[in-house]
């Protein structure tokens, strides 16, 4: 611990402003910051300062996305083995998916850190830990097929123009991860829906259809038992299948207060409000399917629980935030139930609320304001 | 009226003060310009001068009936000026020779407003009497619609009022009559729902209300806020239990007596207790074979909104309390990863939640980088106010005046947001900006 704190101590000196490694500043900055907290002191106003830092914050996101990512690596394993018809070994299936992904989260996280250091040196700003999570998301968001160079383009589209160019983290209007996924799904649709890329190099004759895709075409004889859902052992994005994994790791955002139950309660009654709605209209197989389907199936948690529950894009006002969410409930299942094109609407309904957020805010501020000239009032 | 605060955050810190009280002579004084916000210091004297307790040194050059005087009898050894000659320390070394200026001693039922707030204006006492919105010396000219006066300090180790006062009785009486003549609305005594402090709660003339909760319920802006909020156009004034005693003793005495009990506290103090001396005291002799070896920060008040001080420096004007914290300039390996159990969080992300009663030796490491604010939904939970903070803050950082006053400005002050920096995970000066902001609606308004 010492030695590195010489090492470091050493190279500074080269690469502060002046010296002959200026170019790579941001770079040594966000390693040294990584190793150590830095000896800042506060300097005006509050002298003490609470423990816990940006980093330590996103951190538990990741944390939080853990178990999701390493039950996916095992689900594309699991799956490639049984379209081939194949015994396997639980580790057998975890060692094939995780050398399938871990490929795509090493591209996301050079791609986007690079972007982000080259940015943050631009402006003299250290390097935000925002992209640690976006960069755990995009990954998860996307099929196990997926071709690499496709993954570095859509990672540098969300930082580039999801981001950067509103002014980096905390600045912009589209989460980002799911920008790249939007990306993708408009840019190069064969490669991200259809009932071929769930399955990782899946063999022809076995049906690689998601649950969702079965749903929207009718197919509910296909639709595995609602058990199998939750658990997710089902065809989806790598990250998306497991609900019972999701639910865990909302937990922990929720014990911890870095997701706002705000959000992720009316986000299920949304959809359940919505659901029931088509319930009662019941005019095709798809609108009787029972409600709590909807929270179960394609990508509806994952996207609640870590891309609805985004602090930035989301509504910042308490009371905005249940009008949000509820919103990205109910919308997200009317695409679903009503779009032919788009099997999954949580995607399109997060980012289609992101745009909405600061409207919801600016509503809700209003109502305070009109409360304050009143009382000047009387 | 009792009040319910359940916004806010009581952080507990090590070196609470010991409830004895020890006087203490310090030789050395001075009196900060630099703690008067607006104020433009003309000096009155130069070094070497003889002054008199009550004696003249500088008036404000904007409201030149505003004065300040000396605390003690002695002479002027320095005036210190920093960065483009800036006024930062009148130093006035005192003799034991206890001369005063006589002011006449009265009763301020038998005066007139006008002959009270001239006496209040000679003796240098007038600006212990603040007003809201801005926190500057109220104006003589104005009738505020009520004075508000915080009988306790909810910030973290803050002197115990009740200690202070007691004995004072009539003193305090004094000093609230004289203010029933400066204002026709409500004067507010705010104390702490289990305050025994007879001296608080025998009070005549004024409206006692209790407030129960954790910090900010002590703070002048929580409790304005909650009884009679600030709207446009409108001015409240406010002060403390010692400033009270202060006015109560001029027209008691006919002299000017600024005695301040002052609670030395913090961590890296040996023998945290509470020191009786006299407005704008050298901070050496309390601190004397009486602080750890640690790097140290000397703070003048509490750690949430306090005055960074060096061991040769003052007591400030409105100060009750003198905190010593290590400083945090260390680097720490891997520290924003593991949770230390020395840290304190309001964030369940730490564990310091886990154990809510534990007191904890903090320094002044900022605990991370500057960044954008990307957390939502925090600064709600310690800011008990119908405000929305994070709004009303990004108003001020892009200078929209409109907005700042729609969304209330007028009702704040830095100190009412210090939790909301305390707690940002973002480490933003957001007191700063605070006071910029206030800074700002001043000059437009004026």
């Amino acid at each position: 611990m010492k030695a590195i704190r010489k090492i470091l101590d050493n190279i500074k000196p080269h690469v502060q402003k002046g010296g002959k490694f200026e170019m790579f500043h941001s770079a040594f900055d966000a390693v040294e910051t990584l190793l150590f907290v830095p000896d800042h002191v506060t300097t005006k106003g509050s002298h003490i300062r609470d423990g816990v830092d940006m980093k330590r914050t996103m951190t538990v996101v990741i944390l939080a996305l853990l178990p999701t990512l390493i039950f996916g690596m095992w689900n594309v394993g699991r799956l490639h083995f049984l379209s081939h018809g194949e015994t396997f070994e639980i580790m057998d299936a975890f060692w094939y998916g995780f050398l399938k992904v871990l490929p795509i989260i090493i591209v996301t996280y050079v791609v986007g850190l690079g972007l982000e250091i080259i940015f943050a040196q631009q402006r003299g700003h250290e390097v935000n830990e925002g992209f640690l999570v976006s960069g755990m998301l995009i990954p998860l968001t996307l099929p196990p097929d997926i071709p690499l160079w496709m993954v570095a383009i859509a990672t540098a589209f969300a930082v580039i123009i999801g981001k950067e160019v509103f002014g980096g983290t905390g600045m912009n209007i589209l989460n980002p991860a799911l920008t790249a996924r939007a990306f993708l799904f408009f840019a190069y649709p064969a490669d991200m829906s259809g009932d071929k890329v769930w399955i990782s190099e899946k063999a022809d004759a076995f049906s690689g259809a998601t649950p969702l895709g079965d749903a929207l075409v009718g197919n509910f004889e296909n639709i595995p038992s609602p058990m199998e859902m939750f658990i997710g052992t089902i065809p989806g994005s790598i990250g998306e299948t497991s609900t019972l994994l999701i639910t865990f790791g909302a937990i922990i955002l929720l014990v911890t207060g870095v997701g706002s139950w705000r959000i992720l309660l009316s986000t299920v009654v949304g959809a359940l409000v919505m659901g029931g709605l088509f319930n009662l209209w019941g005019e095709n197989a798809y609108m009787d399917m029972p409600a709590y389907y909807h929270l179960i199936l394609g990508g509806f948690a994952f996207g609640a629980v870590f891309m609805a529950t985004d602090p930035v894009t989301a509504s910042q006002t308490n009371r905005g935030k249940y009008i949000y969410g509820f919103l990205i409930g109910f919308i997200a299942v009317l695409i679903r139930v009503f779009n032919p094109a788009y099997p999954e609407g949580m995607m399109l309904a997060i980012l289609f609320m992101n745009v909405f957020a600061p409207l919801i805010d600016h509503y809700v501020i209003e109502a305070n304001i009109k409360k304050r000239l009143k009382r000047a009032k009387a | 009226m009792t009040i319910k605060i359940k916004r806010g955050l009581d952080i507990k810190l090590q070196g609470e003060a010991e409830k004895t009280v020890e006087e203490i002579k310090a030789k050395s004084y001075a009196i900060k310009p630099t703690d008067f916000i607006g104020v433009f210091p003309k000096l009155l004297i130069k070094e070497g001068d003889k002054v008199k307790a009550g004696s003249p040194l500088f008036f404000d050059k904007y409201r030149e009936n505003i004065q300040f005087t000396a605390p003690v009898s002695g002479t002027i050894t320095e005036i210190k000026r920093g960065a483009k000659r800036v006024l930062l320390e009148i130093k006035i070394e005192a003799d034991e020779k206890n001369l005063h200026e006589e002011f006449g001693a009265a009763n301020p039922n038998d005066l007139s407003r006008k002959e009270i707030i001239e006496k209040l204006l000679k003796s240098g006492v007038w600006p212990f009497i603040r007003q809201r919105p801005y926190s500057t010396i109220a104006n003589p000219g104005n009738d505020p619609k009520a004075i508000f006066i915080s009988a306790f300090d909810s910030s973290p180790l803050a002197a115990d009022n009740d200690l202070i006062v007691h004995g004072y009785g009539e003193e305090f009486q004094l000093g609230l009559d004289t203010l029933k003549k400066l204002t026709s609305g409500t004067i507010h005594l705010n104390v702490k729902t289990d305050t025994s402090s007879k001296v608080f709660l025998n009070s005549k003339n004024v409206q006692i209300n209790e407030f129960s909760g954790p910090h900010p319920s002590g703070n002048i802006g929580t409790q304005i806020h909650s009884l009679d909020p600030i709207n446009k156009g409108e001015i409240v004034w406010y002060l403390y239990p010692q400033d009270v005693l202060t006015i109560g003793r001029l027209f008691k005495e006919g002299k000017l007596n600024p005695q301040r009990t002052i609670a030395l506290t913090g961590s890296e103090v040996l023998r945290p207790k509470y020191f009786k001396t006299k407005l704008g005291a050298a901070i050496e002799p309390f601190l004397e074979n009486n602080t750890s070896d640690e790097k140290k920060r000397i703070i003048s008040g509490d750690v949430l909104t306090g005055t960074k001080i060096d061991n040769t420096g003052y007591i400030g004007f409105y100060d009750s309390q003198v905190t010593v914290i290590p400083e945090g300039d260390k680097h720490e390996f891997f520290g924003w990863l593991f949770p230390s159990p020395k840290k304190h969080s309001y964030y369940r992300t730490a564990l310091s939640w886990l154990t809510p009663n534990k007191k904890y030796r903090l320094n002044t490491n900022l605990n991370g980088g500057e960044r954008a604010f990307v957390v939502t939904g925090e600064f709600e939970k310690v800011f008990p106010f119908d405000i929305y903070p994070l709004q009303l803050i990004k108003a001020i950082m892009i200078d929209d005046i409109d907005a700042m006053e729609n969304l209330g400005i007028y009702e704040v002050d830095e100190e009412d947001f210090a939790l909301c920096e305390y707690i940002d995970p973002s480490k933003t000066e957001i007191q700063a900006i605070v006071r910029k902001g206030l800074d700002l609606m001043r000059k437009e308004m004026s």
